[in-house]
């Protein structure tokens, strides 16, 4: 299907993208948010903060806690009574969390949490890249990743609507490069009350906790019962696989934008190299292959938008003609020298027809900035592989050999 | 597509005037984006803020490495930083200064304009704050964006007499930069 974008400029305003993400949650009506503050989130927090001081949130309460572990601990409650629960944070916070980010997906608690995405310590950084959200990989929270503040207000929005669905009921991390997304100003449509009212109806789920009828949530399970658990989880993420998909058409229909489902594609139809990326690096992607596409390059982007679950088929389905794919990482597996959507795009086309050589570059790691010129330097790479194959699957770019 | 790049000391509010001259120009009907140099930002430390200017929606997420135009709020960076770095030959340098451009020994082949906007603001504003009066110059010497929109920007940002003040200091500088022309 194609979507054609209908970006209306008359609706457009410019403001911060961490504003764009509070306003977004804000006419998402949460019930309750608990978050604390770190850089670079903080923005969306105190937005969030002078919304509830400003009544601008009706029906809602903000947990203040001395910690990103009690601020997921104090969703986790209130989502078991069945409030719309919402949290924020990004790196040494997000991994605070790591012990409850389990237990809210073993709950099936549709918590959404957006993650603006930053270097792990040590040593101390507070600049961009992944790490810490694709360290939560198996956590079991549902992993999306935006490009541009239009499509993490978007998200949020759909994350709630993915998340809430009976068929899924698991969390959702939505992820937005920090500084380079959260405190950029530019254009975009903010959520529109009425509009996000009919998409996303008020969570009503079939299990809360109530003292006059009387349940129990994430208590023991041996191992008589344990394994069940987890399969079903893992149904719930398979069952996301199309939700995603279907929220996202669904968004469309409504709002009139689309940025991809599981994944997007930019001039992918007859590319022989098709670079794989995830987050705003995506952007700077788009720009390089314009100007690449004018000297005949036959380049074209596959843009991840779902890291988890892990869009299989939607990969297979694109790659299956290229000549080579080049996966960029902004997080390395420590170990494996490589990065995770490097290590998992290659694994998903083992065992298949496909056979495409597939190559990966660690990058922008802690802040380190990505000019064109680096991706068009990987791009000639990637032709040269093209002639004579494969000489390093994969490597770290814009290493200072002079500091090692 | 039109880069710039503000120079400033932090607490100078050169990451609020890259904001303003996005909103700005978005209102001028173009898109813009604008970013910090993303740092651990102390009072007083050399600090940088960008504003990228566009008929096309913005993209491009790196750092601005080649400005069309770059704003110096304050002379005395000259002594620790390149503010001319990687300046295209056919942009302007505006300089916060008393002084005629011809004073400052700049390797750029860059126009180098002056304006005292420390005056200005003193004058009109009532404080030495330059950020917005910058603006106003920045927009009378390169004729990128309209000085009504920068004002209104301005307004919405500090709405009252503070706004109404700024708004004045901003065409004021316009004025004297675009007789400049």
């Amino acid at each position: 299907m194609a979507y054609d974008m209908k970006m209306d400029k008359q609706k457009m305003v410019v403001v911060e993208g961490s504003y764009a993400v509070a306003h977004a949650v804000k006419t998402c009506r949460p019930n309750v948010i608990s978050a604390y503050p770190i850089t670079p989130q903080t923005h969306i927090v105190e937005d969030l903060s002078q919304f509830m001081a400003d009544g601008e949130i009706q029906n809602c309460e903000y947990i203040n806690v001395e910690s990103e572990f009690s601020a997921l601990s104090a969703l986790v409650g209130s989502s078991a009574v069945g409030a719309r629960s919402y949290s924020a944070t990004t790196s040494q916070g997000l991994e605070l969390m790591h012990e409850v980010l389990f237990n809210v997906a073993g709950m099936r608690m549709p918590i959404v949490m957006t993650v603006a995405n930053r270097a792990v310590s040590a040593p101390i950084n507070i600049w961009n890249d992944q790490q810490d959200s694709i360290s939560q990989r198996d956590t079991g929270w549902i992993q999306l990743y935006a490009e541009n503040i239009q499509e993490i207000s978007d998200m949020t929005a759909q994350a709630f609507k993915i998340s809430e669905d009976k068929d899924i009921m698991m969390p959702s991390m939505t992820c937005m490069d920090g500084f380079i997304l959260s405190h950029v100003y530019e254009p975009l449509v903010l959520l529109e009350q009425d509009i996000t009212d009919e998409f996303l109806p008020p969570f009503r789920p079939d299990r809360i906790l109530d003292p006059k009828n009387p349940m129990t949530f994430g208590a023991f399970a041996d191992p008589n019962f344990y394994t069940e658990f987890r399969y079903q989880q893992e149904q719930a993420m398979q069952n996301a696989l199309k939700k995603i998909e279907d929220v996202a058409s669904e968004f469309y229909d409504m709002y009139g934008r689309h940025f991809g489902g599981l994944i997007d594609e930019y001039r992918t139809e007859d590319a022989d190299i098709i670079i794989m990326a995830m987050g705003s690096i995506v952007g700077t992607i788009k720009d390089v292959i314009d100007r690449l596409r004018e000297k005949n390059v036959k380049v074209g982007l596959l843009k991840v938008r779902a890291f988890r679950p892990f869009p299989a088929q939607a990969i297979m389905n694109v790659v299956r003609d290229a000549k080579v794919v080049v996966v960029l990482d902004k997080n390395i597996s420590l170990g494996m020298n490589a990065g995770a959507l490097f290590i998992e795009t290659k694994s998903v086309l083992y065992n298949t027809d496909i056979d495409v050589p597939v190559i990966g570059y660690m990058i922008g790691h802690g802040g380190r900035d990505i000019p064109m010129s680096t991706i068009e330097k990987i791009i000639a790479d990637a032709e040269e592989v093209m002639r004579s194959g494969i000489r390093t699957e994969s490597q770290f770019t814009d290493l200072k050999e002079e500091l090692i | 597509m039109k880069e710039i790049r503000i120079h400033g000391r932090g607490g100078q509010g050169s990451v609020t005037a890259a904001e303003l001259l996005a909103v700005a120009a978005f209102a001028d009907s173009k898109f813009s984006q604008a970013f910090p140099a993303f740092g651990v930002e102390r009072r007083g430390a050399p600090v940088q803020a960008f504003t990228r200017i566009s008929d096309i929606p913005i993209r491009l997420r790196s750092q601005i490495y080649k400005p069309d135009y770059v704003i110096v709020q304050d002379p005395t960076l000259l002594e620790s930083v390149d503010v001319a770095s990687g300046l295209k030959d056919d942009g302007i340098l505006i300089i916060n200064s008393e002084f005629d451009p011809e004073t400052f020994k700049i390797d750029t082949k860059a126009r180098i304009m002056t304006v005292n906007a420390t005056k200005i603001a003193l004058d009109v504003i009532g404080m030495p704050i330059v950020n917005t009066v910058l603006l106003g110059a920045f927009a009378g010497a390169t004729g990128e964006i309209k000085p009504e929109s920068i004002m209104e920007a301005v307004r919405e940002r500090f709405p009252g007499k503070i706004g109404e003040r700024n708004a004045e200091a901003i065409m004021k500088a316009y004025e004297m930069m675009e007789g400049q022309n």
